[in-house]
């Protein structure tokens, strides 16, 4: 098949190089040179939102996104998350408000929660479901999700809070 | 969005069950370290990719691999031929050795698995396996299970039972037939009671194929050892699995090993056998590790949920009361029959309804067709059922002018009452859930009805199921020489939480914390037998199992410390027991546990029994509606969900299976359905086929186990996984009759079917196209 090529991009705040073909996706080159399988492939086209990465900031869908456009930028996964075993406040709503079953679409919500908060501080329900709608959760464990959101956002107000006073 | 669960629920003496204890596998599965078998990589191991039938019913006149073969980097590419010097008779299945591993000589559903190329890398694999060319001579198919029944057009030359089940033994061999299961149950005499009704109702229901899409898609991995054969398979039954390779490669048990790790969903698509007699003979023969993973398009090709005809009869007195009904159920199970016969039978008994009814006859038929293989799919054919016997019931209740909560109220079946199998009632709540619905909806209060465009609705259903049976688990319960305890148990952990419930149950009896006993996952040379997860039966089956391991674990540890001249109730901690025996850290005690229920098969006749289920498992839904009298959109503003599971073990994840199954039934009534031309699965992605997003669901959830408790099961609880499907698709149907008049009896209501319905009631039926 196609010839490989190098490339070099920043990976959960590290540079890294990649040989990979024109056809490998971001999923196939995270799974296979790197070890990291937290971005997986289900439907294989970019709906379910399993394989959610973020380039340069942007969430992108890593079974359709070509690994060679990722020469240059700055790769977050769901891996990056937590620190030193500590989850990220999203990871932990998640955990306490049970808002996962299987866990095969959990870091994609994830990793689209950390965006939404971002963008968002304090989003009301309907902001959240329109911004998790291209994400699927097969288990049904979408009024969990919800929940887990809300939770996440109300400790991460607490947070700023805190810290301002 | 909310979700309330009654806190009413005990928590047991030592505070584990009945705790809502989050995940045992929680950090992995957020953190993306979850290693489910879609990760595994070995050395050395080949991809598969499977070149599929593109003809529903065929001979094959020849298969041309010259090209893919001759593609750089592919391996080989492999026959049945091929299959057949690893498996001499490679026909596989649970009820039926139907199923070649590849097809044998002939195709029965477009898609069905030809042949297969193997390469290091899917992409080649992939691309190769473009390049094979299969020649067929059509021939004529069979889809529509009424028709299959009776029609001339035979999927099967011969019926090939398994020998596993004594109902099936009479089909051995049998020709000229696509019925491969007649299942008849005959109570009182159902004719006499008819014409002594005063009302009598009939009416058709039909529910359309649907897929499970789990999303991890089905993977196995087969992997030659020094001693035999490895198989890591994302799959719901590893023991079933090495029982039934043991027999196709007529090697014993304990050369195969299958290895499961949590699975990214199953919902009955990973059930029984499916890509592991492939994986595994691809890897005999090749002498590699071969994976082979299906594609979220691959899985419609694989396992599929039963479309249904079901028409049913009821004689009603001038009370309201129902005095006779008639069943026949139609199950099409597509070209191989896969658990189809089972659902045909476990479900089909009960396809009166929960209803105290004196004369029954029912006749449960499954079929074969030239479409893709039904199996079972989170409810076992209980939710067919149920849209049918309940949306049946409205009609009746709207007919003769009752309330349809006091219809049901006055026909329901009661603890201590017969079942139509002759089964008395025991331990299930089936009155207190229907009450609880009709309760918690506001059934007697006054209800806002809409005006305009936006009419509104309220419909409420209530069904049942029975526990597959006889089945067996066994546990062991290993503790440490420093008091730390691990589980060793067969059962597969898809996301229902059973991990963490089982190691709840072993908490509770050695009076540890939950969250340090470790789970071992499913392994046939370590994990110990269990039939399989399945139909809810594992927090009662393997959940009993684990109480008895716990407890045999704890008489051990009891009689040990006697042994050492140490008082009762002594306290003395574990480990210093250990040191005490052994003079130091060293040493086990084991506990092992094994359960099987008792269990009375059906009359062969009659389909009578009086022991026929271990327990049963009841769910209600109502639900509160808009019709769009415009469009014929639905939209469901809230839905309330009742079950009886007993006494929850972990409220919380009982509370998540409530809603997430409703959720489920939800898509499988609104959205989901496979379409099929000429038998060729048209819609067979996530884009076209339409599975429930956040954005879909009733902005109101509300879930609800009612206090109740199975005194077989551990610490009284039962199954919970599929009991919210049943209610779900008549309780809309039953709604959208409420809001607008106008009755849905096929799945799912689409907005077109809703709008063609209205157009039909006012007399301005729109043109078919």
């Amino acid at each position: 098949m196609a010839d490989l090529s190098t490339i070099s991009f920043t990976l959960n705040g590290r540079p890294v190089t990649a040989r990979i073909a024109p056809h490998h996706t971001v999923v196939e080159v995270l799974q296979n040179e790197f070890g990291l399988f937290g971005a997986r492939e289900s439907c294989g086209q970019g709906l379910c939102g399993c394989c959610t990465v973020r380039v340069d900031g942007d969430p992108v869908s890593g079974c359709l996104f070509l690994a060679a456009f990722l020469e240059g930028t700055r790769v977050d996964t769901v891996e990056s998350l937590a620190r030193g075993g500590v989850p990220s406040v999203v990871q932990q709503a998640f955990i306490e408000a049970g808002a996962f079953q299987c866990g095969f679409c959990t870091p994609g919500f994830i990793m689209m929660t950390e965006r939404l908060l971002e963008e968002h501080p304090d989003p009301d329900e309907d902001l959240i479901r329109h911004y998790l709608s291209g994400n699927l959760c097969r288990c049904g464990t979408y009024p969990e999700i919800v929940a887990a959101v809300q939770l996440a956002a109300r400790r991460k107000s607490e947070a700023r809070l805190d810290k301002a006073s | 969005m909310s979700v309330t669960l009654l806190k009413t629920h005990p928590l047991m003496p030592n505070g584990q069950v009945g705790r809502d204890v989050p995940r045992l596998e929680s950090m992995a599965k957020v953190t993306g370290r979850e290693d489910y078998t879609h990760n595994l990589r070995l050395p050395g191991m080949l991809h598969a990719k499977i070149v599929r039938s593109t003809v529903a019913h065929g001979r094959i006149l020849s298969i041309h691999t010259e090209e893919a073969a001759a593609v750089p980097g592919v391996h080989s590419v492999v026959t049945c031929a091929d299959i057949r010097t690893i498996i001499p008779e490679p026909y596989f299945g649970p009820a039926f050795h139907d199923q070649p591993i590849l097809a044998d000589g002939k195709v029965r559903y477009v898609g069905e698995a030809v042949c297969v190329v193997l390469s290091h890398d899917p992409h080649i694999a992939d691309a190769a396996a473009q390049l094979v060319l299969v020649d067929y001579e059509e021939l004529p198919a069979v889809y529509d299970e009424v028709e299959a029944a009776t029609s001339n057009v035979y999927v099967h030359e011969t019926l090939k039972p398994a020998g596993t089940f004594p109902d099936l033994k009479h089909l051995e061999g049998k020709r000229d037939t696509n019925v491969a299961l007649d299942y008849r149950l005959i109570r009182g005499d159902a004719e006499a009671a008819f014409a002594q009704a005063a009302h009598v109702f009939e009416h058709d229901f039909t529910t359309q194929q649907v897929m499970h899409t789990p999303f991890e898609p089905m993977i196995s991995v087969g992997e030659p050892t020094s001693t035999g054969l490895t198989i890591y398979t994302a799959s719901q039954s590893p023991s079933f699995v090495r029982i039934e390779m043991a027999r196709l490669l007529k090697w014993p048990e304990n050369r195969i090993r299958v290895k499961t790790s949590h699975l990214g969903g199953g919902f009955g698509a990973k059930l029984y056998i499916k890509l592991e007699a492939l994986a595994a003979a691809l890897a005999l023969y090749t002498g590699r590790p071969v994976r082979v993973a299906l594609t979220m398009e691959e899985q419609f090709y694989t396992i599929t949920k039963h479309a249904t005809t079901f028409r049913i009869k009821s004689g009603v007195d001038t009370d309201g009361k129902v005095i006779a009904r008639r069943c026949d159920v139609w199950w099409n199970g597509g070209a191989y029959a896969d658990i189809g016969p089972r659902v045909t039978q476990k479900s089909g008994f009960t396809a009166a309804g929960p209803y105290d009814i004196d004369n029954v006859y029912l006749e449960s038929v499954a079929v074969y067709t030239n479409r893709p293989p039904a199996g079972a799919l989170r409810g076992f054919g209980i939710p067919q059922l149920v849209w049918a016997y309940e949306s049946h019931t409205d009609l009746i209740a709207r007919g003769i002018g009752m309330d349809p909560v006091e219809f049901r109220r006055k026909n329901i079946l009661r603890d201590g009452r017969p079942h139509a199998t002759g089964t008395v009632m025991k331990d299930a709540a089936i009155p207190e859930v229907l009450e609880r619905t009709a309760e918690r909806i506001g059934w007697d209060k006054a209800f806002d009805r809409g005006t305009g465009t936006i009419r509104r609705g309220r419909g409420i259903a209530i069904g049942f199921k029975a526990s597959i049976s006889p089945t067996t688990s066994v546990a062991i319960v290993n503790v440490s020489a420093d008091g730390s305890v691990t589980l060793y148990s067969s059962t597969v952990d898809m996301g229902q939480g059973s991990d963490t419930a089982m190691a709840q149950i072993v908490a509770e009896v050695l009076n540890v914390p939950t969250e340090g006993v470790c789970v071992v996952r499913p392994d046939t040379d370590v994990t110990p037998y269990d039939m399989a997860t399945l139909g809810s039966r594992s927090t009662f089956h393997m959940g009993n199992a684990v109480r008895l391991a716990a407890e045999d674990a704890k008489k051990k540890l009891d009689d040990l410390a006697a042994e050492l001249g140490l008082p009762e109730r002594s306290n003395i901690p574990v480990d210093q027991l250990f040191k005490k025996r052994y003079g130091m850290q060293a040493g086990n005690v084991i506990g092992i546990g094994s359960f099987i229920p008792t269990y009375k098969s059906p009359d062969h006749d009659t389909g009578l029994s009086d022991n026929v289920t271990p327990f049963w498992m009841i769910g209600a839904t109502a639900v509160e509606i808009e019709v769009d009298t415009e469009t014929g959109h639905v939209t469901v503003t809230r839905m309330v969900n009742v079950c009886d599971v007993g006494t929850p073990l972990n409220p919380k994840v009982v509370e998540t299976q409530i809603s997430g199954a409703a959720v489920m039934q939800y898509g499988f009534t609104m959205s989901e359905k496979m379409e099929l031309d000429a038998g060729q699965v048209t819609n067979a992605s996530l884009a076209d086929y339409k599975i429930p997003s956040i954005l879909d669901i009733p902005p109101l959830m509300e879930s609800e186990a009612v206090v109740a408790t199975q005194h077989s099961g551990p610490f009284g609880a039962k199954g919970v996984g599929e009991s919210a499907t049943f209610g779900v698709s008549p309780a809309i149907a039953n709604a959208i009759e409420d809001a607008v008049g106008v009755r849905i009896t096929s799945l799912p209501i689409t907005p077109e079917a809703v709008y063609r319905a209205m157009r039909a009631a006012a007399n301005q039926p729109l043109e078919d196209f």
